[in-house]
């Protein structure tokens, strides 16, 4: 019995936004979306799944404004030789975008697509977040899957040839954004997506993506900086046998940030990592990371490594959970998530869960939250290291282990790049 | 170079009196052992000539060549040019003992004023300095003192001494934990250090380390006083009869 309130709220939800028209597919899996959405009601703070994080500025309508963030920082991921995707307050803009004409990956925009007849996305649109309906309700990204018209759909069919780097502009102080993209990676192919910027006063962005055999997904997010901005975004990735998926999320600022990650590993000897480092500043900072990975097959690898780092009144959340099938023999998973805390006033919540139904396994998890290392200021002052720095020193030291999960280097370095620049700035 | 007096400090936290007035004078190039039994204020001397927090000073001055060191912040003792070795050096995972050197020295001559290092400039001596105490590649890439042995972490300790050419240098029972071969070897790190201008004030339990370091000047500290100074026959003293014969005679 879904609470009267929360289906208030959907209907409310669903009557604020236009539903869009398209092809007859199209039409059919958002009218799906549409009708989940309704009946599961928009989420609210007495649910269990969002105990740690009010929804409500997640749902109110209309949004609140966000003020526009401006910085004389160089854009994100700039030194890295990448296509260009701009997306101004949630909607493609092709002026400030790259060719999308690509070899071994086919770049079209969600609108196209919805709009034509016969297109392979018929079988995958929509079909990863439905799945990840249970055994948890997600209802933002049924209610994106019903009402996105933006966004991009990926087919890589080869090793493409440079990362993918959307960039996600805020223009407007009152732009409510709903963003969506499909990605499919096809056996033994290989794709990088870069993902930067607020996006809008509030985004809610929901990635599907599709991991064939022997394929591999890299992905590498920088949340934007705006103070009040809200975000809301869902990762559903389906992962098949000797498949690579590496996802890591940068955030620093905003006021609300929900970041899901569902994944399920479908193939046998699949490695898949989720990381996230958070560096939050004052009480108004909430963000949350929740992750709910699955094991379906044998000999895989899981990591989730999440560090957040949280000071004057901030809040961090995080519910972490890996779920081991019967038949998921030899898996091997690792969950940590650790907060440090500056200052008497921040919070770190956290939620990790292990559920495991096969007798063959390795899982270890780990959940700490503390101060920073007296001792190890005291040591690095004796030697000449002024305080600040110190403090930088050690802040950075501890969110590494997170930013280690990055593969590539060039990449990493962007990321220390941007969170030494949040540390200058305090 | 360094010179205490009247030295009175208790804990922060709890109305204990621990340095009763020490009173001791170091001049340029000379090394200086303290000895004293468990509990006197060795270890106290040396944490409050670095600044490490909890301690009260009540009474008393420390200065370095002039400069007051108890009014300073630990990392400006460090640029004014005093280290101290640490009895137990700290772990910093995350942080690579190579970075957290350089940072060391480019902090320090930044607060003096100098120019910084480049990576090429520093990685050369550090290299040349870590072969001489027989400290690996490994150990300087790996995080700060985190998986050391003992003997490695007091290696690492005299070699952080090394790139930082202090004046003053404090050996906080640089000696305990180590085997006969490694405080050889740190023995051998310190009194290449020593150049005629830099001073040494050697903390320690034991007269071994003392056939190694040879000090000017022993002194005897017992419930946080120095009660008795001499040469180096003193810790031969200590050594043949224990303490109990000195704290009887000063009384």
């Amino acid at each position: 019995m879904v609470a009267q309130p929360k289906l208030d709220q959907g209907a409310a939800l669903l009557a604020a936004y236009a539903q869009p028209s398209g092809a007859a597919w199209m039409n059919d899996a958002r009218a799906k979306a549409r009708a989940s959405f309704a009946a599961m009601g928009a989420p609210h703070k007495r649910d269990e799944y969002w105990k740690y994080t009010d929804p409500s500025a997640l749902t109110a309508i209309p949004t609140a404004d966000a003020d526009l963030f401006s910085t004389d920082a160089p854009i994100m991921f700039d030194e890295i030789d990448r296509v260009k995707i701009t997306f101004v307050d949630g909607v493609f803009d092709a002026d400030q975008s790259d060719d999308l004409a690509l070899a071994g990956c086919s770049i079209e925009t969600l609108a196209d697509v919805a709009a034509t007849d016969i297109h392979w996305a018929k079988e995958l649109f929509g079909t990863l977040e439905a799945a990840g309906q249970d055994p948890v309700e997600r209802p933002l990204a049924a209610l994106n899957t019903a009402l996105a018209t933006q966004g991009l759909v990926i087919r890589v069919t080869g090793t493409c040839p440079k990362p993918l780097a959307i960039r996600y502009v805020h223009a407007s102080e009152t732009s409510d954004a709903l963003v969506r993209h499909l990605i499919k990676v096809e056996k033994g192919a290989s794709l990088t997506v870069l993902e930067s910027g607020a996006g809008a006063a509030r985004f809610n962005s929901v990635l599907e993506v599709d991991v064939a055999d022997k394929g591999a997904f890299h992905h590498v997010r920088s949340q934007g900086r705006d103070h009040e901005r809200k975000t809301v975004t869902h990762m559903f990735a389906r992962l098949g046998t000797e498949s690579l998926f590496n996802s890591f999320t940068l955030t620093v600022n905003g006021v609300l940030t929900r970041n899901e990650v569902v994944l399920e590993l479908l193939g046998d000897d699949t490695q898949a990592t989720v990381a996230g480092a958070c560096a939050g500043d004052g009480a108004s900072f909430h963000h949350d990371d929740t992750v709910f990975i699955t094991h379906d097959a044998v000999n895989c690898e899981s990591r989730q490594v999440f560090k957040k780092v949280l000071r004057n009144g901030a809040t961090g959340v995080f519910q972490g959970k890996i779920l081991v099938q019967p038949d998921a023999q030899k898996t091997d998973g690792y969950q940590i998530s650790q907060g440090l805390l500056l200052d008497d006033d921040s919070n770190f919540l956290a939620k990790p869960e292990l559920e495991i139904y096969a007798d063959d396994v390795a899982c270890s998890h780990g959940s700490t939250v503390g101060a920073i290392d007296e001792d190890a200021l005291f040591y690095l002052g004796s030697r000449g290291v002024p305080h600040k720095q110190a403090q930088d020193m050690l802040t950075l030291a501890f969110l590494g282990e997170a930013l280690d999960e990055i593969a590539d280097e060039a990449l990493r370095g962007e990321i220390e790049t941007r969170l030494g620049a949040w540390m200058e700035r305090r | 170079m360094l010179n205490i007096k009247n030295l009175q400090v208790g804990l922060e936290e709890e109305n204990k009196q621990i340095l009763k007035g020490v009173d001791l004078e170091i001049g340029e190039g000379e090394v200086h052992a303290i000895m004293g039994p468990n509990g006197s204020g060795k270890s106290t001397t040396s944490y409050v000539l670095a600044g490490k927090d909890g301690y009260e000073v009540t009474e008393g001055s420390a200065t370095l060549n002039g400069q007051e060191l108890l009014d300073m912040e630990p990392d400006e003792r460090a640029a004014a040019g005093l280290f101290l070795a640490f009895q137990y050096p700290v772990e910093i995972p995350g942080v690579g003992n190579m970075t957290f050197l350089r940072t060391a020295v480019n902090a320090q001559r930044k607060a003096r004023g100098e120019e910084e290092l480049s990576a090429g400039e520093f990685l050369k001596v550090v290299r040349e300095k870590a072969k001489t105490l027989k400290i690996d590649a490994d150990m300087l890439k790996r995080p700060v003192n985190v998986g050391f042995s003992g003997g490695e972490k007091k290696r690492n300790e005299i070699l952080q001494m090394a790139m930082l050419e202090p004046k003053m240098c404090v050996l906080d029972e640089t000696d305990s934990g180590l085997d006969v071969d490694a405080m050889k070897l740190v023995a051998e790190g310190v009194n290449a250090l020593r150049d005629g201008k830099r001073s040494f004030l050697v903390i320690t339990h034991y007269q071994r380390l003392l056939d190694h370091i040879k000090p000017d000047v022993v002194h005897i500290m017992a419930n946080g006083r120095i009660v008795k100074t001499g040469g180096p026959e003193l810790a031969l003293e200590v050594e043949n009869n224990g303490y109990a014969d000195i704290l009887a005679e000063v009384g």
